[in-house]
C-alpha cells in the first residue's frame, strides 16, 4: 500500500518534509530579526523611520505571499542579480524562498511585537528613564524583555502560520513537502492516502510546536 | 441606528462580492460541451504560445493551432462563429478529452505511447523538434555546451528533462511556470538558453520586443509530432479531422498557416507529415 | 509627545533624530536609485512594456476577468465558510462532551493543514471522483480548499465572538426563561455576528491572497494566472507582476480600511454590548492559550 512512496527520490518524502522544517527555521531566524528592526522602526522617534516600517508592514502584508515569492525568482534574482551567493538553481531558490518568507512573516512578527509593546505599561519606562537609562537600555533592559514575554503567544502563531506557508515555495520549484504531494498526488491512484500522509505530516509538525509555545507564553507571561 | 448603517455596509459589500462573481461566469454554463452537430463546438487550444495558440488582447486568438483547428472545425461543420475556444493546459488534456469538456484539441499536443493509451491522434499535422533558443550572440552550437551553462524549462516538462538526463548532464535547470518567463530570463542574461519544442521557441522570437535578440540553435534533439487529440473511441470524429487535415495541405491552406504564422519567426519548418505517419 | 520608549525628544535627541533621519532617507534613496537604475539597465522600463496598461485592452482581456475570478472564489468561500464556521464554533461551547471534541478535532485539523495541500488535494479528488468539468475543476478545487480551511479559523472566530460577550447577556436570557438554543439563537449569535464583523472582514483578506496559490499551482484562471497570458502576448514579465502586485495591494488595503472603520464604528456604537472583535483580536483567537481542547494556535490570520 505504501510502495509508492520508495519510488520517490527526489526528493524523498522525508527529504521534502526536512526541507520544509529547513524552510521553516531559516526563515522562522530571518523574519524574527527583521521583524523586531521593523518593530524598533515603527516605534522609533524618527518619523521618517515610523513611515518606512508602517508602510514596509501595510504593503508587504496585502501582497499574496506566492507574489512575493514568484518575485523573489524572477524579479530579484533574475533582474536585479541577488543569486544568494550560488549559480545552482536548486540552492538559489531554496534561499530565495526564505528570502521572501522572511520579507513576508516579518510584516506579522513586527505587528505582534509592537503589540507587545504596546502591554508594557507607561510607567515601567517611565520608572526606567527616571533612573537615567537611554533609550536604547530602556528598550534591551525594561520595555524588549517584558513585550517579548508577552507575545510568545502571538509569535508562536506566527511561527505555525510560517511553517504552513513554506509549502508557497514549491511555486517557485523548491523541493518540500507540497511539491512532492503535487507530483505523487496527480501520478499515484491512492488520493486519499496520500492527502492523508501530508495532512499528518503537517499535523507533526505544527501540533508539539503548539503546545510547547503555548506552554512557554503561559509560564513565561508577565503576571500584572 | 449607527448599526443597522454598519450592517447596511457590510452587506453593501457582500453584494459587490457577489455581482463579481456573477459576471465571471457567463461563459460557463453553455455545458453542451460540443456535443457534435450542435450549434458550437469547443476546442481546447494553449493561451500563451506565441506563434502556436495566443491570445490576443483584443480577445481573439492567432497561431497555427488555432488556425488548423479552425480549418478542421470549418470541415466537422462548424463556421468560426460557432467556434468556441477553451484554454487547456497541458496536464489537463487528457481529462478534458476523457470527460468530453472539448471536441478535439489542438495545443502543441506531441504524439506519444503514454498518451495514446488514453486519447486518439489524429494526424500528426506538425513536424517538430526540441530545440534551444540562445542569444543571437551566443557560442552555444551544440546540446553539449550546455554544460556548466543556465538553462530554463517549465516546471515539469519533458524537454528539460531530457537535455539533463541525455545530453548535457551539468546543466544547471531552471523551472519555471511559463515559457514568457524563460524568456524573460534569456533576455536579462539570467539564463543562457532555453529549451522546448522549436515552433513554440520561433514565436516567442519573433514577437515585437524580442525581435532580432534570440537565435534558434537549430538542433534536433528529438521529434515531436504534433496530433489533434480526441476523445478514445471517437473514430468517426477522429476520421473527419484527418480528412480535413489531408484537404488543409492539399489545398495549400497548410502552407498558408504557416507561412501567417512562423512566416515573421523565420522559422524552418518541416514539410507537411502525412497523416498516421509518426515519427520516432 | 512621549510613550513607553522615549521620552519628549531634547535639543540633543532632536538633532540626534535629525542626523538618524538623513542617514535613513540616504539609504532609502540609494536603494530606490539601484532599484531605478537597475531596472533601466534591463531594458525593464522602456514606455512599450508598460503602455498596455494604459490602454483598456489589457483589462478588459486579461485581467478584470482575472479580478473576476479572484473575487468569485473570494465571496463563493466566505459564503459557504460562514455557516458552516458559525456551526463549528458553536458546537465546540456546546455541553456535550463529545459534540465539543469532536468538533474541537475537525476545527484544529484543519488548522494545521496548509490550505495549499487542501486545494491539490481537492483538485485531484475532483478531477477522479466527480464529473465537475476541466474548466470548472479549478475553481472548486480552490474554493473548497479555502472553505475547509477559512471555515475553521471562522469557528475559532464565531467561539471567541461568543465568549467575549458579557457573561450578564447569557444570565439574563436563563432568568427570563429562555433554552439553551433560544438563548443562542436569539441573545448571543446576533451580537456576536456584528462583534465579528470586523474580524470577518479581515479574513476575506486572508483569501484574497491565497486565491493567488490556486493560480499558480492548479491552474485556477484568477488575477495571478492571467497575467501570464497577458505577459506571454506584450512580452513583460516583470512589468505585469507589478502591476498585479498593485491591483493586490489596493484590494486589501480596500479590504483592511474596511475592517478598521467598521471596528471604530461598532465600538463606538452604544447600542451593542461593547465586544468587538477586531483585526488584533483575531490574531489573539489564534494565540495558544485560547486555542481550546488540544492547546494549540495553528496560525490562522497569516
Amino acid at each position: 500500500m505504501f510502495d509508492f512512496i520508495s519510488d520517490y527520490d527526489n526528493p524523498t518524502l522525508l527529504g521534502a518534509f526536512w526541507m520544509t522544517v529547513k524552510l521553516t527555521f531559516f526563515s522562522g531566524i530571518g523574519s524574527l530579526v527583521w521583524g523586531t528592526l521593523l518593530a524598533a522602526m515603527r516605534v522609533s522617534p524618527v518619523p521618517l523611520m515610523r513611515g518606512f516600517g508602517t508602510a514596509y508592514v501595510n504593503i508587504v502584508r496585502n501582497i499574496p505571499l506566492t507574489v512575493i515569492i514568484i518575485f523573489t525568482s524572477l524579479g530579484l534574482a533574475d533582474i536585479f542579480g541577488v543569486t544568494m551567493g550560488s549559480k545552482v538553481f536548486e540552492t538559489r531558490d531554496f534561499r530565495l524562498a526564505i528570502l521572501g518568507l522572511v520579507a513576508y512573516t516579518a510584516a506579522f512578527v513586527c505587528e505582534a511585537i509592537r503589540s507587545g509593546i504596546n502591554t508594557v505599561p507607561l510607567g515601567q519606562a517611565e520608572a526606567a528613564r527616571a533612573m537615567g537609562l537611554s533609550f536604547s537600555q530602556t528598550l534591551r533592559h525594561i520595555v524588549l524583555p517584558q513585550a517579548f514575554r508577552s507575545v510568545i503567544g502571538p509569535l508562536a502563531n506566527v511561527l505555525i502560520a510560517l511553517t504552513k506557508n513554506t509549502t508557497v515555495a514549491a511555486a517557485i520549484g523548491v523541493a518540500e513537502a507540497a511539491y512532492l504531494m503535487k507530483e505523487m498526488i496527480e501520478n499515484e491512484a491512492q488520493t486519499l492516502l496520500i492527502g492523508a500522509i501530508f495532512a499528518f505530516g503537517f499535523v507533526v509538525l505544527t501540533l508539539p510546536t503548539g503546545l510547547f509555545l503555548g506552554w512557554l507564553s503561559k509560564r513565561l507571561a508577565v503576571k500584572r | 441606528m449607527k448599526l443597522r448603517k454598519v450592517t447596511a455596509a457590510s452587506a453593501a459589500v457582500l453584494a459587490l462580492a457577489l455581482t463579481a462573481t456573477a459576471c465571471g461566469s457567463d461563459d460557463k454554463d453553455s455545458d453542451s460541451a460540443g456535443a457534435g452537430g450542435g450549434d458550437k463546438i469547443k476546442v481546447g487550444i494553449k493561451y500563451d504560445q506565441p506563434g502556436l495558440g495566443l491570445k490576443e488582447s483584443d480577445g481573439s486568438f492567432s497561431g497555427f493551432d488555432v488556425d488548423v483547428a479552425t480549418y478542421v472545425a470549418k470541415e466537422l461543420g462548424y463556421d468560426a462563429d460557432q467556434i468556441e475556444f477553451v484554454e487547456t493546459k497541458s496536464a489537463d488534456r487528457e481529462n478534458a478529452l476523457a470527460r468530453g469538456d472539448v471536441k478535439f484539441i489542438a495545443a502543441t499536443y506531441s504524439i506519444n505511447e503514454e498518451r495514446q493509451k488514453k486519447v486518439d491522434f489524429g494526424g500528426p499535422y506538425l513536424l517538430a523538434h526540441q530545440d534551444l533558443l540562445v542569444k543571437s550572440d551566443s557560442d552555444i552550437t551544440e546540446a553539449t555546451d550546455l554544460n556548466g551553462k543556465n538553462l530554463c524549462s517549465v516546471t515539469g516538462s519533458t524537454s528539460a528533462q531530457n537535455v539533463r538526463d541525455k545530453l548535457a548532464p551539468k546543466a544547471n535547470l531552471k523551472q519555471v511556470g511559463g515559457y514568457s518567463e524563460c524568456i524573460a530570463a534569456l533576455q536579462s542574461g539570467a539564463v543562457d538558453a532555453v529549451t522546448t519544442d522549436d515552433s513554440i521557441l520561433a514565436g516567442f522570437a519573433a514577437q515585437q520586443q524580442y525581435k532580432g535578440q534570440f537565435k534558434l540553435a537549430g538542433l534536433k534533439l528529438s521529434n515531436e509530432n504534433y496530433g489533434i487529440g480526441v476523445k478514445k473511441g471517437d473514430t468517426e470524429t477522429l476520421n473527419k479531422i484527418n480528412d480535413a487535415l489531408e484537404k488543409m495541405v492539399s489545398e495549400k491552406a497548410w502552407d498558408k498557416a504557416v507561412q501567417d504564422n512562423f512566416g515573421p519567426a523565420n522559422y524552418k519548418n518541416e514539410p507537411a507529415p502525412k497523416i498516421g505517419n509518426i515519427v520516432k | 509627545m512621549s510613550s513607553v520608549l522615549y521620552d519628549a525628544p531634547g535639543p540633543r535627541a532632536k538633532r540626534r533624530n535629525v542626523l538618524f533621519s538623513v542617514i535613513f532617507f540616504l539609504l532609502l534613496a540609494l536603494l530606490v536609485w539601484w532599484a531605478w537604475k537597475t531596472l533601466d539597465d534591463k531594458g525593464q522600463l522602456e514606455w512599450a512594456l508598460w503602455k498596455p496598461f494604459t490602454q483598456s485592452e489589457a483589462w478588459t482581456t486579461y485581467l478584470l476577468p482575472g479580478l473576476a475570478d479572484t473575487l468569485k472564489a473570494a465571496a463563493l468561500a466566505m459564503v459557504i465558510a460562514l455557516p458552516l464556521g458559525a456551526l463549528f464554533g458553536i458546537a465546540r461551547l456546546s455541553d456535550h462532551r463529545w459534540v465539543r471534541v469532536s468538533a474541537g478535532a475537525v476545527v484544529e485539523f484543519f488548522r494545521a493543514i496548509p490550505v495549499l495541500l487542501l486545494m491539490l488535494f481537492a483538485n485531484e479528488f475532483y478531477a477522479r471522483s466527480t464529473d465537475v468539468s476541466t474548466a470548472d475543476r479549478p475553481l472548486y478545487a480552490v474554493v473548497t480548499g479555502l472553505v475547509l480551511y477559512n471555515a475553521s479559523v471562522l469557528a475559532e472566530v464565531v467561539r471567541a465572538g461568543i465568549l467575549a460577550l458579557p457573561k450578564g447577556q447569557t444570565e439574563a436570557a436563563y432568568a427570563i426563561g429562555l433554552r439553551k438554543g433560544q438563548t443562542m439563537s436569539s441573545i448571543l449569535l446576533p451580537q456576536a455576528v456584528t462583534a465579528m464583523l470586523p474580524a470577518i472582514v479581515s479574513q476575506l483578506v486572508v483569501i484574497v491572497k491565497d486565491t493567488a496559490l490556486g493560480g499558480v499551482m492548479i491552474g485556477f484562471t484568477e488575477l495571478l494566472n492571467t497575467r501570464s497570458t497577458l505577459a506571454a502576448f506584450y512580452a513583460n514579465v516583470i512589468p505585469s507582476f507589478i502591476v498585479v502586485a498593485v491591483i493586490y495591494i489596493i484590494l486589501n488595503f480596500i479590504l483592511t480600511s474596511f475592517a478598521g472603520w467598521l471596528e471604530k464604528r461598532l465600538r463606538r456604537s452604544k447600542r451593542s454590548t461593547g465586544a468587538v472583535l477586531g483585526k488584533e483580536k483575531v490574531d489573539d483567537i489564534n494565540a495558544a492559550e485560547v486555542g481550546g481542547t488540544f492547546g494549540t494556535g495553528a496560525g490562522g490570520s497569516i
